[in-house]
């Protein structure tokens, strides 16, 4: 399984990182040698195995539903790039 | 002074308890150390006003009638934890000069505790590394030979306690990233249970893996300090609820009886002959102490690596997805529409290793590859876990080499992302099995450099953990070290 | 040409939980304040934050998979739906993928197409899960940006997927509504589609009709009443079917209605085919409800809909209309029946509840519970009509006079303004009498052969007593004074 630069490109759109041809070439060849040494573990028998998403049991717990006041506006925006009227802003969204 | 510095958390917790030093006596001395040894490059953020602060009030619960072990005693927090008053980074540009509205739960229990905070310590971005080569604002340098890495991603807390510049330090464990340093730099390194420490406040990297825990001069250090930080915490859902425990009721327990498992995986070529002689001669020491060897198997342990770099970038490609530049971190100043604007914010903010984990991350979960790559190696994370389960109704512990070499020199491995990745070779499999595991020091290798010898327990058994470690650090000194200069 | 079309719909509705705080964080939900106000580190997605899950949202994902006859899953599963937009702060949505907590269930509505007789559909459920709604992005107020709100993200949602089993925007419409009316009757949503507690998707594709196979199916968005839902999937199906004709092909595609032209379009943001790498969320364990749970809420539940208009239409002799409209509402349902325990005539009560009722409380946009008029009242009020104490036309009057707080009650209001009907024998033949004498041009005309004039005899013995005359007992001494 080898990844093209078209594969760099689409992935790279999907995670938006902006990515140069240059940068593009460089990480298909970095990308190729980590999923050679990933494709190793393909090659276990797993028929019948249960996912691992946790590494110990155990479920989820439950919260009550209580109210907690939150920090004050000033603090949350305070690491803001840009911000007006307690808003976050970014530029124009289009539909 | 200096003397002070070296003597370990334990003793400057006895010393603060009989009032022969006080908090911000010792809080001057580490951060004069610490302004001494800039060019190590350990720490990313210190604000001496803070500390002292800290420090005076400390002294003043002291003063009050207040007691316990940590009331007073310094510590230093990797920059993966965030903390009010000091910048949290994640050693990324991403983060430069970020402000946390809110304290990691590890930092706010330890400064419950009495704990005063020398600062932040630089680490691999986003704690994705073996050598603290990723950091956007620097390398670390080994104390114990500059032309060497500390170790990664935890670099910046391993390399102040070596050089004695906080008796203990907090970091953290993803694949290694706390025992492998403490391998490089000559120090204990201790991950506790996945789920124990609280993940509130830590930087995600890799959710089902990030486990907090400690760098310090020995596991008696670490046993008084998990004694404040082990607890459930219910902001955190993976946390586990248990009975409190006192760390260090096991510290005395002794070797006898104990069944130390040797694991063959651990042992095959690639482990360098230097490396082998220490540990070797370290397994040696615990059976003269009262241990049995026994051998054992972790026949799966080998996927341990492939199967980390699918899991690991996979969770890491979603967490880091919330640094867009939106609200908050590094906004590209020139950009011609929001799309793009998030595309070059990232592009600018994130260095090459997290861009690399993230975009092998997105690739493992996209559509067509989750089931051959993502389900798979979930799949195969349980065999290795059960590997665990078997060998530990053999053994009490586990016991091997932490890296396959000593710590390499810089730019070694830096071109070669792979090779990078394979000095967390022993470390991934308990990651990924969420098993406890210390890094003791147990000698020297090639070019002086220092070598580590794994420990291994089951879930929730660090109190024997942290014992057999003590004893053997009892009948040695190696831990007791400190490199020429510091 | 002239193939027939079958138009397939499927609806997926976003419903927002009524819990005080948000799915996984304490934030407060209410809806309307100061941006940005009412949001936690957590929903900020603050580097270091973590989700816990709010039991009060599991407990009305429950109470809905019990009303609606669905499997609840004994263990679900939080996936992390990852895309990018600037309201989504983590760049993923915590919801749900394999293994949602509600897994099938149906809800029958009546459908009332016009033309046509109204007739009951059942429509299949896919699945409902739980998953966290995203912030608001304001355009309004900036040139070229926007404002991002997170105010609302992290407010709880259950996702309800129904199957493709409507074929008309009638049907979709009822559905949506049955869907509304169950939500809000089993206290688990407001139903405010202003505030955006209740939002439909419509899935629409078209196929000729006896063809099993399912056409390509578009997805249209923004759709916020009853009204805009109808409209939207009337103007996809007529353009869908228009393209195919003129040989065009139908895009999977998502697309946003816009009530001012009534018509949709593709929504540039949903261009590209997204992949969502859906994956277990690692922040979160597998949630475990037990069978014990799902019986307590079982057994909580009060009569739903559905049971309750079979029962009104059985019990008290209704018509499934009838039925249908005072359970359009719980809270209409529990006036009717305080009414009807104070006045025995259901079928009275109903026209009157139906009838009356319902056209004040529109006039004023008052909703059931803000009635004025109390169902003890409204049934002192229909006992005497039934009993001959005052007309149907002057319990109008009666009416309006309760609305008004001018009377306490029907009695005192009748006696305060004398509206009692007359219908005393005596007092009714002297009114003929008095009525015949008056007016002996109308007697001449009704002789010769016109009835109309009959009527306004009655008309002027209703006039000379203001109303008050028993109409039937005039009108009957009439025909006997009139024929002998």
């Amino acid at each position: 399984m080898s990844l093209t630069l078209a594969d760099v490109r689409r992935i790279a759109h999907l995670a938006r990182i902006e990515i140069t041809h240059d940068q593009a070439e460089a990480t298909a060849a970095q990308l190729n040698d980590i999923f050679a040494m990933i494709e190793r573990s393909g090659r276990v028998d797993t028929a019948g195995v249960e996912p691992m998403t946790h590494p110990l049991d155990g479920v989820q717990r439950l919260r009550q539903d209580v109210v907690e006041p939150p920090p004050e506006r000033e603090e949350l925006l305070r690491n803001a790039p840009e911000q007006q009227d307690g808003l976050f802003l970014v530029p124009r969204v289009i539909e | 002074m200096t003397e002070l510095a070296h003597g370990g958390l334990a003793q400057l917790s006895r010393l603060l308890e009989e009032r022969q030093v006080s908090a911000l006596e010792l809080a001057e001395l580490f951060l004069a150390r610490i302004d001494r040894h800039r060019s190590l490059n350990a720490f990313l953020d210190v604000r001496p006003e803070l500390t002292l602060r800290q420090a005076r009030a400390a002294d003043a619960r002291r003063a009050k009638g207040e007691r316990g072990a940590l009331l007073g005693v310094p510590i230093a927090h990797k920059d993966i934890f965030v903390t009010r008053g000091w910048a949290s980074t994640a050693g990324s540009r991403m983060l430069e000069g970020y402000m946390s509205p809110f304290d990691a739960t590890v930092v706010e229990q330890l400064a419950a505790a009495g704990m005063v905070c020398l600062g932040k310590l630089n680490c691999d971005e986003f704690a994705m590394g073996s050598s603290n080569e990723n950091s956007a604002f620097g390398n670390v340098l080994n104390p114990w030979d500059a032309a060497a890495v500390p170790g990664g991603s935890s670099g910046g807390s391993a390399a102040a306690v070596a050089a004695r510049l906080a008796p203990v330090a907090t970091a953290t464990d993803t694949g290694g990233s706390i025992r492998e340093p403490a391998a490089f730099s000559g120090v204990t390194g201790v991950k506790p249970t996945y789920g124990r420490p609280s993940r509130w406040g830590m930087i995600a990297f890799a959710s089902s893996l990030d486990t907090a825990g400690l760098l310090a001069a020995s596991a008696e250090d670490c046993a008084l300090v998990f004694n404040s930080m082990l607890r459930f915490d219910p902001r955190d859902s993976t946390s586990v609820q248990r009975p409190d425990e006192d760390f260090t009721r096991s510290l005395d327990m002794g070797l006898r009886g104990v069944r130390v498992g040797v694991p063959a995986q651990f042992f095959t070529q690639g482990l360098q002959p230097d490396v082998e002689a220490a540990v070797r001669a370290a397994l040696e020491q615990l059976r003269q102490l009262g241990a049995s060897l026994v051998d054992v198997e972790l026949p799966n342990s080998p996927l341990g690596i492939p199967v980390y770099y699918v899991v690991a970038p996979a969770e890491a490609s979603s967490n880091l997805s919330r640094f867009d530049g939106v609200r908050y971190g590094h906004r590209a100043r020139a950009f011609d529409d929001l799309n793009d604007m998030i595309k070059k914010s990232r592009a600018e903010g994130f260095g090459p290793e997290p861009k690399r984990r993230i975009l092998v991350g997105t690739y493992v979960l996209s559509h067509g590859y989750y089931d051959a790559y993502y389900l798979k190696a979930s799949k195969v994370r349980r065999l290795i876990a059960e590997d665990f389960q078997r060998a530990f109704q053999r053994c009490d512990l586990i016991a091997g080499p932490v890296t396959s070499s000593v710590a390499f020199n810089f730019g070694e491995k830096a071109a070669d992302p792979v090779s990078m990745y394979l000095a967390d070779l022993f470390t991934v499999p308990g990651s990924l099995a969420g098993v406890p595991g210390l890094s003791l020091p147990c000698g020297f290798g090639d070019r002086g450099r220092p070598v580590g010898l794994q420990l291994i327990a089951n879930h929730f058994d660090e109190a024997r953990l942290l014992g057999v470690a003590h004893r053997y650090q009892v009948a040695t000194d190696w831990h007791r070290r400190i490199p020429a200069g510091f | 040409m002239g193939i027939q079309w079958e138009a397939v719909i499927g609806l997926e509705a976003h419903v927002q939980l009524l819990t005080h705080s948000k799915i996984f964080s304490p934030a407060s939900t209410a809806f309307g304040a100061q941006p940005n106000s009412q949001a936690s580190v957590i929903d900020l997605a603050l580097p270091g934050v973590l989700p816990v899950l709010n039991a009060a949202a599991v407990e009305c994902a429950i109470r809905f998979g019990c009303a609606v006859g669905g499997p609840i899953a004994g263990r679900s599963i939080f996936a992390r739906k990852n895309y990018f937009y600037p309201d989504l702060p983590k760049g993923y949505q915590i919801s749900q993928y394999e293994l949602p907590v509600v897994q099938g269930g149906t809800v029958t509505a009546l459908v009332t197409p016009r033309p046509g007789e109204p007739y009951a559909k059942t429509v299949r459920l896919t699945r409902a899960h739980l998953e966290e709604d995203a912030g608001k992005s304001l355009h309004e107020a900036f040139r070229d940006r926007s404002g991002i709100d997170l105010n609302r993200a992290g407010t709880p949602l259950l996702e309800i997927v129904s199957e493709p089993d409507m074929r008309s925007s009638a049907e979709a419409v009822a559905y949506a509504r049955a869907l509304h009316t169950l939500v809000v009757w089993l206290g688990i949503c407001d139903g405010n589609m202003q505030e955006g507690s209740f939002r439909c998707d419509a899935n629409v594709s078209v196929r000729p009709a006896g063809d099993q196979r399912f056409g390509t199916r578009v997805e249209t968005k923004n759709l916020n009443s009853f009204r805009f839902l109808q409209q939207a999937i009337e103007h996809e199906i007529r353009r869908q079917i228009e393209l195919i004709e003129d040989g065009g092909q139908v895009v999977q595609e998502t697309r946003l209605y816009d009530p001012n032209l009534d018509q949709t379009r593709p929504m540039r943001s949903k261009e590209d085919a997204m992949d969502y790498r859906y994956f277990p969320d690692p922040d979160l364990l597998p949630l475990q409800i037990s069978t014990e749970w799902v019986e307590r809420v079982r057994g909580s539940l009060p009569e739903l809909p559905d049971a309750m208009r079979a029962r009104f239409a059985s019990q008290y002799g209704l018509t499934a209309y009838d039925a249908a409209l005072l359970t359009s509402s719980r809270a209409l349902a529990e006036y009717f029946e305080a009414a009807v325990r104070a006045a025995p005539d259901a079928k009275a009560v109903a026209n009157w509840v139906n009838g009356e009722v319902a056209a004040a409380l529109n006039a004023e946009g008052l909703p059931i519970e803000r009635s004025p008029v109390a169902p003890a009242q409204l049934a002192a009020l229909v006992a005497r009509i039934g009993d001959g104490t005052i007309s149907h036309k002057i319990a109008k009057d009666v009416f309006t006079a309760l609305w008004q707080g001018k009377a306490e009650s029907a009695d005192a209001y009748i006696d305060a303004q004398g509206l009692r009907q007359i219908s005393d024998a005596g007092a009714i033949e002297a009114l003929v009498e008095q009525v015949l004498a008056a007016n002996p041009a109308m007697v001449a005309e009704f002789k010769s052969g016109k009835e109309k004039a009959f009527n306004a005899l009655v008309g002027q013995a209703m006039k000379a007593t203001r109303g008050k005359a028993n109409p039937t007992q005039v009108s009957d001494m009439l025909r006997r004074r009139l024929a002998g």
